[in-house]
């Protein structure tokens, strides 16, 4: 008998909203969570939230590089992109990487799995539950485990 | 197992996004759904420049320079590059929320402002939010189920949330986007340009001609002068004026919805707060800024098995988008079970964009055998 999804998918995830008082940039909050109170430290939790906004804010910063890019791309009528990455598409693979890296060495021995908020649209970044049965590795850059909530721990 | 059907279709995520997209290519190209002024446009584009490269620049290119055929034929290649990069891109949707992310979201909002009895619609979904000293308040959209981003708005023709949404452009049978506006405003830039460009030129044409055959033979010469005289003429007064109201907007890095709905003038409105304060720093930023990757995964495979009456609809790789949202709570929980079930066999077949999609079928094929067995004991063996 399969529990009940949705109540256990609420229980199983956390979700970090955006934080938009920077404006449209992508920055998500810091403020922690009380439902990971007892499953991982506030500092951790604060400094992956804290050095995904920096991967976020270099992605969109505006400066020279960035514009330089605008301009050459504009000139060959954007073409250009069918053979080059733009630098947002490489600091989102960065991102992914870091995510991978947290994921293994400090979320998947809580038994918790940090999501890549590209999966969600860069509206959240989601803290899950990481199932019994492991994590599977995946081909590619996004590794990607739906847990299903243990339930006696939490009651 | 018997259960697991030996035929796989391989179904791309674009099949299955909600909203009323047309996608082509298999996913490659989307567009709205009308598409008919669309190519209009591109008939009137193509037609046009054809007309004057056939006749007027044959002329010209011998009468005057060889340089005038060039340079049209750069303008005009650049504005179709440009109007289909605005017509075939991801304007900036916002995926929808699934169903864990929506239901956390009602849960907040319940705790915020207290259940509402049945049947009676809830007051409208706003949260606060102050940027650069501003506030600037989000609204709750009922049918992507999110709090839209500041600058977003929902289109009813396409039936999505768009990030800093200016328009829906018929034209370019498209919504105008975050991450398009930059092709729109240099199409209709290089637009006003080549329609300028060849209405000059015709005249040029006709009273070069006219000097040699007289006025009347010229225009039974080339009867199509007339017909592009026309369509330059009612051309230029749309699109320059457009192109100038944009020029507008972009400088105070503003949009036409928020313009529209006059979002930021008034005495009792806020400021723009997403304005530098610069008009060179705001175009900079509006047209050669950072582009932002869709985060639509259109061409990320979904896999849907063939037997019984679960559709599974499996999460994989980034922007996924749930069905279960246009397909019934029902639906929903065994989309959801699907997850669940699906997270062994899925996340090997897992794609990253970048990742050849040929691979996957095979992997695909290898796990499912595995599928039903792990969960309901790795459930029971917690509890």
């Amino acid at each position: 008998v399969r529990p009940c999804t949705i109540c256990a998918s609420l229980a199983t995830k956390v979700f970090v909203q955006r934080d938009y008082s920077d404006g449209t940039t992508c920055q998500f909050q810091t403020k922690f969570p009380p439902e990971l109170e007892s499953r991982i430290e506030r500092q951790l939790f604060e400094e992956t939230v804290k050095t995904l906004n920096g991967f976020y804010a270099e992605a969109e910063k505006i400066g020279g590089s960035s514009y330089l890019e605008g301009c050459l791309a504009c000139a060959t009528a954007y073409f250009i992109f069918l053979c080059m990455e733009t630098h947002y598409e490489k600091v989102l693979k960065k991102i992914s990487k870091y995510i991978q890296d947290q994921n293994e060495k400090i979320y998947a021995p809580r038994g918790l799995l940090l999501t890549d908020p590209l999966e969600r649209g860069m509206r959240v970044v989601s803290f899950g539950q990481r199932g019994a049965w492991g994590m599977a590795r995946v081909k590619g850059d996004w590794a990607w485990v739906l847990g299903n909530w243990a339930g006696p721990s939490h009651r | 197992m018997s259960v697991m059907v030996a035929r796989k279709k391989v179904v791309r995520k674009w099949e299955k996004l909600p909203g009323r997209n047309t996608f082509c290519c298999d996913g490659r190209i989307m567009m709205a759904r009308q598409k008919g002024i669309f190519y209009l446009t591109l008939f009137l584009i193509l037609g046009t420049c054809a007309l004057f490269f056939a006749f007027e620049c044959r002329y010209l290119a011998v009468q005057l320079s060889p340089a005038i055929p060039v340079f049209a034929a750069v303008l005009f290649l650049f504005a179709m590059a440009t109007l289909l990069r605005t017509s075939f891109s991801d304007p900036g949707v916002i995926p929808r929320a699934l169903p864990d992310e929506a239901a956390f979201i009602e849960m907040e909002i319940e705790a915020t402002n207290g259940t509402v009895p049945q049947g009676q619609r809830p007051p409208p979904r706003i949260k606060n939010f102050q940027i650069n000293n501003q506030i600037v308040k989000l609204k709750y959209c009922y049918t992507c189920k999110i709090f839209r981003p500041p600058r977003a708005s929902h289109c009813s023709i396409c039936d999505n949330c768009v990030e800093r949404f200016d328009h829906h452009c018929p034209w370019v049978g498209n919504c105008v986007g975050k991450r398009n506006y930059r092709y729109f405003y240099l199409f209709i830039l290089s637009l006003s340009l080549l329609t300028i460009y060849i209405f000059t030129f015709n005249i040029v044409y006709v009273a070069l001609k006219s000097l040699k055959i007289g006025f009347l033979n010229t225009l039974k010469e080339t009867p199509g002068t007339v017909l592009e005289v026309l369509i330059c003429f009612f051309t230029l007064w749309s699109v320059v004026g457009l192109t100038g109201f944009h020029t507008f907007l972009v400088a105070l890095n503003q949009t036409t919805n928020e313009d529209i709905k006059g979002s930021w003038t008034g005495k009792n409105r806020v400021q723009n707060p997403y304005s530098h304060g610069n008009i060179v720093k705001n175009c900079c930023e509006v047209l050669c800024g950072p582009l932002p990757p869709s985060v639509l995964d259109r061409r990320g495979i979904l896999q849907q098995e063939e037997s019984t009456a679960q559709e599974g609809s499996c999460l994989r790789g980034p922007g996924t988008q749930e069905p279960p949202a246009t397909q019934g709570p029902g639906q929903a929980q065994e989309g959801g079970m699907k997850q669940q079930d699906g997270s062994i066999p899925l996340p090997s077949a897992v794609p990253a964009p970048s990742v050849a999609d040929t691979e996957k079928p095979e992997e695909k094929q290898r796990t499912p055998g595995e599928l039903p067995v792990p969960p309901p004991d790795a459930g029971r063996a917690e509890h």
